[in-house]
């Protein structure tokens, strides 16, 4: 469904941040996207819809180049890829519903945006989506109001109400604690088991991206050198990976803390 | 070198070390020379009999000007309503029109940074940089004395001013909420309705409402130029030597400027 090929990216200042990355996600799969940082796992997210433009190689949803797309049909493809981002990205001043109605911009005209009056469905869908991630009745509070996980969860929703075919998840977890990371993750992954989404999930926790996904993708210095099921990441890969490293001591002491936390 | 070490061997510190010690010194001379100078320069060139003078002709002034001409402030009413509004228009028509500027000129808004930023800029700096009481000598010789000029002098003075502080918010904003908004296949306008005017809605208001209390002081003067408003007032009396009605119109500007500076700290703080 969505296929990558030879997806590079030069930055103006040298910096290769992509070279020659071939992936290819079917529908309904979700993938984890892990490496250090700057690895490029967010601008290989950024590529795919063009928030930063590749410099060579292809990117293909459903039979649809979007590299070389204008402006106006390049909106219109957006429209198929939710993006979910690590601080949430929350536009803090509106309302919750506002942000979630945002989500639907591609498809209404300016007038009607600008004066907030959204198709009926788009409403009902929204009070839908809110329901199901359990924020029905902060549907009037303004975005700052509420708490990391809550602010997650509306991103979440904004994401989902466009209908998209594939969710682009920019370390949703990075910024909230063991518990929340976990729920929230759970969350992503079952509403696209829900939706037959494909996703892509930049995720630094290691053990929180084998626990939910199908299949893990490892980026190092712009090249995937890793691409197999949550069980292969044995510590030789993490080592090739992330670098030296005593993996098997990290990994057990991080998941006491955590179920530790879990359970309080 | 701030540290160094003694003959018996103790490790001494200082600030600074000598030759920065004298630097400091020579400078400090410096401006005492500077300073004395300037000031025999100043001295020389004042009649000084004029100064000894000046408090007695201060307190003959205030005595002529006490008490103020009461019955004077009924008068006044008009012109104290036509500065309100020259302020109150005056900050209106400027943000309508600071506004497109202030979205020109910021870095990340702006369509051009070559070509279109530039433009942007010399309308902020060459507004800013000419005071208001100028505009208004300028422009009662071009569309006549009145209001009219007071207002068009109060707005163009105004827009730099609300687009220079406007076009910095615009650059402080968060752009992972535009990106996020952008990433939804919004379009241009949506991305700015959404994604940034609720950012700098905040800053906008404020920038208002200080405009406009600025605007209350600089209104008051535009009459001695022929703008309208209450400074006509203060200068036909200053022509006859009315002290009585100057000393009451003094007093109308200042209740004035005392009212428009509580409502805009009452504005300022609901928003803030």
């Amino acid at each position: 469904m969505l296929k990558l090929e030879k997806l590079t990216k030069v930055y103006k200042t040298g910096d290769k941040a992509l070279s020659d990355v071939d992936l290819e996600v079917p529908q309904g799969q979700v993938i984890a996207l892990i490496g250090p940082s700057g690895a490029g796992k967010s601008t290989l997210i950024r590529c795919i819809n063009r928030l930063v433009d590749p410099t060579s190689g292809r990117v293909i949803l459903k039979g649809v180049d979007l590299t070389g797309l204008g402006a106006r049909r390049l909106r219109r493809e957006r429209r198929r890829m939710g993006m979910i981002f690590q601080e949430y990205a929350l536009v803090e001043r509106l309302t919750v519903m506002e942000n979630v109605l945002s989500g639907r911009l591609g498809y209404v005209g300016f007038l009607r945006s600008f004066f907030r009056k959204f198709p009926q469905s788009d409403i009902d869908e929204a009070f839908r989506l809110l329901d199901r991630v359990g924020l029905l009745h902060m549907a009037d509070k303004r975005a700052d109001e509420l708490s990391g996980g809550q602010r997650q969860r509306v991103g979440i929703c904004r994401a989902l109400i466009q209908d998209p075919a594939l969710l682009l998840v920019d370390e949703p977890t990075a910024s909230l604690d063991p518990k929340t990371s976990r729920e929230i993750m759970r969350l992503i992954v079952e509403m696209c088991r829900e939706r037959d989404l494909a996703a892509i999930i930049n995720i630094h926790d290691v053990n929180l991206a084998k626990m939910f996904v199908q299949r893990v993708v490892g980026l190092e210095s712009g090249r995937i050198i890793f691409d197999g099921a949550p069980e292969e990441l044995v510590p030789e890969v993490l080592t090739q990976i992330y670098g030296e490293e005593d993996w098997e001591a990290t990994i057990e002491t991080v998941d006491e803390d955590d179920d530790e936390e879990a359970d309080a | 070198m701030p540290t160094s070490t003694k003959a018996n061997g103790v490790k001494a510190w200082q600030l600074r070390d000598r030759k920065g010690q004298l630097l400091n010194w020579a400078m400090w001379m410096g401006t005492a020379i500077i300073f004395y100078v300037s000031w025999m320069k100043i001295s020389d060139q004042t009649t000084w009999f004029f100064v000894y003078d000046a408090p007695r002709i201060a307190a003959d002034i205030s005595n002529r000007a006490f008490p103020p001409r009461w019955e004077y402030v009924l008068q006044l009413g008009k012109p104290v309503w036509d500065t309100l509004n020259i302020a109150t228009l005056g900050t209106i028509f400027a943000l309508i029109m600071a506004v497109p500027v202030a979205f020109l000129a910021a870095q990340n808004t702006t369509p051009s940074k070559i070509f279109v930023r530039p433009l942007a800029l010399l309308i902020i700096v060459s507004t800013r940089s000419v005071n208001s009481l100028i505009w208004a000598l300028l422009l009662v010789s071009i569309v006549g004395p009145g209001v009219f000029a007071g207002l068009i002098a109060i707005s163009i003075r105004s827009i730099g001013f609300c687009a220079k502080l406007l076009y910095e918010a615009i650059e402080e904003i968060d752009e992972t909420q535009v990106e996020a908004i952008r990433a939804t296949g919004a379009s241009g306008w949506q991305v700015m309705v959404y994604g940034i005017v609720p950012q700098i809605l905040p800053a906008f208001a404020g920038i208002a409402v200080f405009r406009w209390d600025i605007n209350i002081r600089e209104s008051t003067v535009l009459g001695l130029v022929g703008a309208g408003g209450i400074g006509l007032q203060l200068q036909s009396s200053l022509n006859v030597l009315a002290w009585p009605q100057v000393s009451l119109i003094l007093l109308v500007i200042l209740v004035a400027v005392v009212i428009g500076e509580y409502v805009s700290a009452k504005v300022r703080g609901a928003i803030i």
